[in-house]
């Protein structure tokens, strides 16, 4: 019985002694007790018709099931430019991985199957990423040089990604402080992928190839709340050319974390910023946890350089499964084996992230570079084991294994037993070095696994294939002279207006800024009217009503330049704005009709709710006077409802 | 410092890094006034301008920098790359078959040239074991760099000298020949080795890949892998080409060096076989023949080498309106023999014919090929074919018209008589002429039609 808790009670022990805080109960303190700090890449796409290097159209999507042809590939590593095979790239070349794209032939053509060259980049993509770059106040490059990206996980079809810095050195401004930016560039995008089992991987090429700006900023961001708040404003900055994608997995992020003494490690694909603060939070503890372990591995090891794990092949027939996969193993003709990790006793059940322990981090590496699928493994420290302790018992036995050791055992088919070893014992011996390099993939709970090792420089590459593209002066001040307003500026003067806060990420996300500040200058409306009318009504509306696609937000401009003219109130834009955003071509009139508006004197209002009072008495449940003028209200709202402001019908129910 | 420090920069660039004294492959911070920049400076491709420096910042990037904007530029560093595959001797294996692999050059065996800013070839037995060490499961490999040409500057004396190498080879007992070429003329080479090398004894095999190698993606060493999986167990000993079946990684196709066309500017499966079917289908572990009519492997070490070939021979590609002058320039240029490729079953317009006639009086040997590429010559079936055949030329069935071409030039090098040269280009040779096409031959997939997507979508291509 002892045994089976230890697990549980160990990973609540070393949690606490990593001292893990949850993020809610989480202060500035807590984080630079850990060092945390943080980069983004943010990546957007461009609202072009085609895509970056050939012709097909952009942003058209297909299922995953529907598809015109497939063809199957396979990437090997190749040297960079300086000469170095990059650590990725032989990763990813172990895992030996069949590579299947699935082709609809609207929107993948021979290029996208990379069985024809480049064509010129798209021009109109280049200006986009240059009046981004602007914005960022970044250095504009004098020439691009289209760059060669390795990806050896077959995400690009040519085992490349073409890429090209547009800026460098620049700066974006949060509310309180300036985050320096590292560089701009343009790239295109990747496949999606349909899945990825053993070792078969499926992409569909639809996404392939569209233009898309990749943000990179300096570490500089110190709490998670900070992270996501920067990634807010490039993508703000982003939006407010008007000029990108805005749909499902239009922007998307790597977030870089680190805690002191840890390793930058890369969370890949964040697709919503509400996600960013919990990852980063999870990130920076598990670093902090992965050096704990190495100080507690350090002082039972004295000579790291000369651990070594062994193992041994296990007969099958001995291993009794508590769950029903075991049959299913020896169907597939599995092997098992059994690795003993000498002094590695409460290091497989150390905490790592919420629900997660270190032996966590052995098994999604299985998976990824051994391709085998889980459950590919157990071990002696199993909150829940999938074999019986007898069993156990016979591989610890057999395995001469030592009280303070450490057992896994693990299954796969027999071709991938060789990099299963290899990539245990990878993995231990950097539990003695602390944090791995690699990239992250992340979950909605805010805890990440294992995707590959962190790629370096040595994977880029001169684009043979295309030339030098150089950027003169005088169209670069064409295109620094019509940029718009900086989101930190439309920040400060939504503040300065009194606008309500919680509106601005609607308005500044939905690039409504220029159209409010239209309405404020323009028709003189009160802006926190105009604020709360787009970041409140608007907000709800879209939620509920089905927009046109006519629908822009420049309609509202009209319609409150309308009831300007006819000197209508207000108050009537409410009852109009459902309808001008499923059927934004109806005309003014049209739309009064529609919302049953009628014209009316004070005089008549004054009948009507003289009327309207003495019904109430008939009716009235009750006395109290707010019942009575809520009822009032209710009655003639929809009658005053642009002839009178209704503070004022207010006034004349009381 | 020497101009090897200045690799690829000129005029203005090459100024402006003497003056700040800053080599290329040094580390350097330059001040400029669109800001300041930090990296290696690279070599330049000398077909671009003179008035940008190529520099390598630190998350691996290339940018240009304009050398006019530098306000200041201070070398602190210097790293030269050393672009290298890692070079392992091929091992030997007691037991697997003897290939030789022949280097010409072309994107097979390339990486990365500053100079050109293109690919360039680069290859020994080491550095492809290093790349591909596959190949050492398939056999013992040795290689010969005999040329370091693209495909597009081989020609006859190229042929020649690989038709010589390849026989001594086969006089030392070698099992398989593999050649690596470019691609654009890889067609034309596997003719002229088709007729220079007279019933050789083991496969000769000419391979070459439309994606260079420096790219993951490449098609290069799957291209290796099944030509040297054909040179070393395969059991058709003729030349042959092996590329990609289709563009899928999957089998590659061996077609006859005498019915084989590049028919893509850049597809993988560029490689088809012309008015017959392909000689066979080879994956990395087998080689099945889809015609019986091959020349099979001997135990034995003979063969002829006939490396002639006659230099004025010319392809004319008619066109309408083509104007006589054309044929009798050829002719007064001292042009021996013209393959016409023809329109339809083999026609050219009536103001050619008085030069036609010229022509074959002065003694030039004139052969019809057709611009259809598939199907036969027929000059009998209209008054004009008959016209031009009275008129002295040949019709050559349905030989392919580059094929007539090198047929030609082989010919006229061992003979000029009229009949004897005639005899010589219409014997078949390995099926260059053809007796009867067969109906599954033509096949050109045409995509948008139910039955070929169908296909398409089933069968990976």
């Amino acid at each position: 019985m002892k045994s089976k808790s230890y697990p549980l009670e160990n990973y609540r022990k070393t949690k606490m002694e990593i001292g893990y805080v949850p993020r809610k109960e989480s202060t500035q303190k807590t984080y630079d007790r850990i060092g945390f700090m943080s980069g983004l890449e943010v990546h957007q796409q461009l609202d072009t018709d085609k895509k970056l290097f050939c012709r097909c159209p952009a942003g058209i999507y297909q299922k995953a099931d529907d598809y015109d042809a497939e063809i199957i590939r396979h990437m090997r590593p190749t040297l960079s430019e300086l000469g170095e095979y990059d650590g990725t790239a032989l990763m990813e070349f172990k895992t030996r991985k069949n590579i299947t794209y699935r082709l609809k032939n609207i929107t993948a053509c021979t290029y996208d199957v990379d069985d024809t060259p480049p064509f010129s980049v798209n021009l109109d993509a280049l200006e986009i990423a240059l009046e981004i770059s602007l914005l960022k106040k970044l250095n504009i490059v004098v020439e691009v040089h289209i760059t060669r990206k390795q990806y050896l996980d077959g995400s690009i079809p040519t085992g490349f990604q073409r890429t090209a810095i547009i800026g460098v050195e620049g700066e974006i401004s949060l509310t309180n402080k300036k985050i320096r930016l590292i560089q701009l560039s343009l790239e295109e995008d990747s496949c999606r992928e349909v899945s990825d089992i053993g070792h078969n991987r499926i992409y569909r090429t639809d996404r392939l190839g569209m233009p898309l700006i990749e943000t990179v900023t300096y570490p500089d961001m110190v709490n998670p709340d900070e992270v996501a708040e920067a990634c807010q404003f490039i993508r703000f900055l982003n939006r407010s050319t008007g000029k990108v994608k805005t749909g499902i997995g239009s922007a998307r992020q790597d977030v870089n974390v680190s805690c002191r003494g840890g390793t930058r490690v890369e969370i890949k694909g964040v697709s919503h910023i509400k996600w960013i603060p919990e990852l980063t939070h999870n990130e920076a503890f598990r670093q902090w946890s992965l050096l704990h372990i190495r100080e507690k591995l350090l002082k039972k090891v004295k000579n790291p350089g000369q651990w070594k794990m062994n193992y041994m092949e296990l007969d099958g027939n001995n291993l009794h499964f508590n769950k029903k996969v075991s049959d299913d193993f020896k169907e597939k003709g599995y092997k098992f084996y059994a690795v003993n990790l000498p002094r590695f006793k409460g290091i497989l059940s150390h905490f790592t992230q919420p629900g997660k322990v270190f032996a966590d981090e052995i098994s999604e590496r299985l998976k990824v570079i051994a391709c085998i699928e889980q459950p590919n493994m157990t071990h002696s420290e199993a909150s829940e084991p999938l074999i019986d302790d007898k069993s156990m018992a016979y591989v610890k036995n057999t395995m001469n294994t030592k009280t303070d050791d450490g057992v896994v055992i693990f299954w796969g088919p027999d071709d991938d037993i060789e990099t299963a070893l290899e990539t245990i014992e990878e993995r231990c011996q950097w539990a003695f070095e602390g944090v791995p390099n690699e990239t992250r993939k992340s979950f909605s709970d805010g805890t990440t696994i294992f995707e590959r090792v962190l790629p370096g420089a040595d994977r880029m590459y001169p684009d043979t294939d295309s030339p030098p593209i150089p950027l003169k002066d005088e169209y670069i001040e064409k295109l620094r002279k019509r940029l718009p307003d900086e989101a930190i500026n439309a920040y400060r003067q939504m503040k300065k207006w009194d606008i309500p806060e919680d509106t601005y990420t609607y308005i500044l996300r939905n690039n409504i800024y220029p159209v409010l500040k239209k309405i404020v200058e323009n028709l003189k409306y009160e802006p926190k009217f105009v604020g709360t009318l787009f970041g409140h009504k608007m907000k709800y509306i879209e939620k509920k009503y089905n927009r046109s696609i006519n629908f822009q937000y420049d309609h509202i401009y009209n319609l409150l330049e309308n009831i300007k003219k006819r000197k209508l109130e207000k108050e009537i834009i409410f009852k109009m704005l459902p309808v001008v955003y499923e059927d934004p071509e109806k005309d003014f009139e049209s739309i009064l009709s529609s919302i049953n508006y009628k014209e009316i004197s004070e005089k008549e209002l004054a009948e009507n709710l003289a009327f309207l009072q003495k019904q109430y008495e008939n009716i009235g449940y009750s006395n109290n006077n707010g019942a009575r003028s809520n009822w009032l209200m209710g009655q003639l709202r929809f009658i005053a409802i642009g002839n009178f402001p209704l503070t004022k019908l207010k006034e004349m129910v009381k | 410092m020497s101009e090897d420090s200045f690799q690829g920069y000129k005029g203005d660039a090459l100024k402006v890094l003497k003056d700040y004294n800053v080599r290329v492959w040094g580390q350097v911070d330059i001040e400029t006034n669109r800001g300041s920049f930090t990296g290696t400076i690279l070599p330049r491709s000398e077909s671009d301008d003179d008035f940008h420096l190529v520099l390598k910042i630190p998350t691996g990037y290339n940018v240009g920098i304009d050398v006019h904007t530098i306000i200041s530029m201070t070398e602190t560093g210097y790293k030269k790359a050393n672009y290298k595959i890692p070079e392992k001797e091929f091992p030997y294996t007691e037991g697997l078959p003897n290939v030789k692999l022949f280097g010409t050059g072309g994107t097979i065996a390339s990486r990365l040239d500053y100079r050109t800013g293109a690919v360039i070839p680069a290859f020994t037995p080491g550095e492809l074991y290093g790349a591909v060490p596959e190949l050492a499961d398939i056999c013992n490999l040795t290689t010969e760099k005999l040329f370091a040409v693209f495909s597009e500057n081989m020609g006859p004396e190229q042929y020649k000298k690989l038709a010589i190498s390849i026989g001594k080879e086969i006089e030392n007992g070698i099992d398989g020949i593999v050649i690596g070429h470019g691609t654009d003329t890889l067609h034309h080479t596997a003719a002229a080795l088709t007729y220079m090398i007279k019933n050789p004894p083991v496969p000769i095999v000419m391979v070459g890949s439309q994606r260079s190698s420096d790219r993951p993606s490449s098609d290069a060493a799957l291209n290796l892998m099944h030509a040297n999986y054909t040179a070393a167990h395969g059991h058709i000993a003729e030349v042959m080409v092996c590329m990609f079946g289709p563009t899928s990684d999957d089998y590659a196709l061996l077609h006859r060096g005498t019915r084989v066309r590049k028919m893509h500017s850049s597809y993988r499966s560029t490689f088809r076989t012309l008015g017959d079917i392909p000689l066979a289908k080879a994956t990395k572990k087998g080689v099945k023949p889809l015609k019986n009519n091959f020349n099979p492997r001997r135990n034995d070490n003979n063969v002829e080498i006939l490396p002639y070939f006659e230099e004025k021979v010319s392809i004319v590609y008619y066109y309408p309106n083509m104007q006589p002058d054309i044929i009798d320039s050829l002719v007064e240029n001292g042009y021996k023999g013209i393959v016409i490729a023809g329109t339809g079953l083999g026609h050219v317009n009536k103001p050619l014919y008085p030069a036609i006639e010229r022509a074959a009086k002065k003694g030039v040997h004139i052969y019809m090929t057709v611009q259809t590429l598939w199907g036969y010559v027929h000059m009998f079936v209209y008054d004009t074919g008959r016209d031009l055949m009275a008129k002295g030329i040949v019709p050559a069935e349905n030989m392919l018209p580059e094929v007539a071409y090198i047929k030609l030039g082989w010919a006229l090098g061992q003979s000029n008589d009229p009949e004897e040269v005639k005899n010589i280009m219409l014997t078949p040779i390995n099926d260059d002429i053809t007796d009867r096409e067969p109906y599954n031959g033509y096949l050109v997939y045409q995509g948008g039609l139910d039955e070929v997507e169908e296909f398409i979508q089933k069968v990976r291509k």
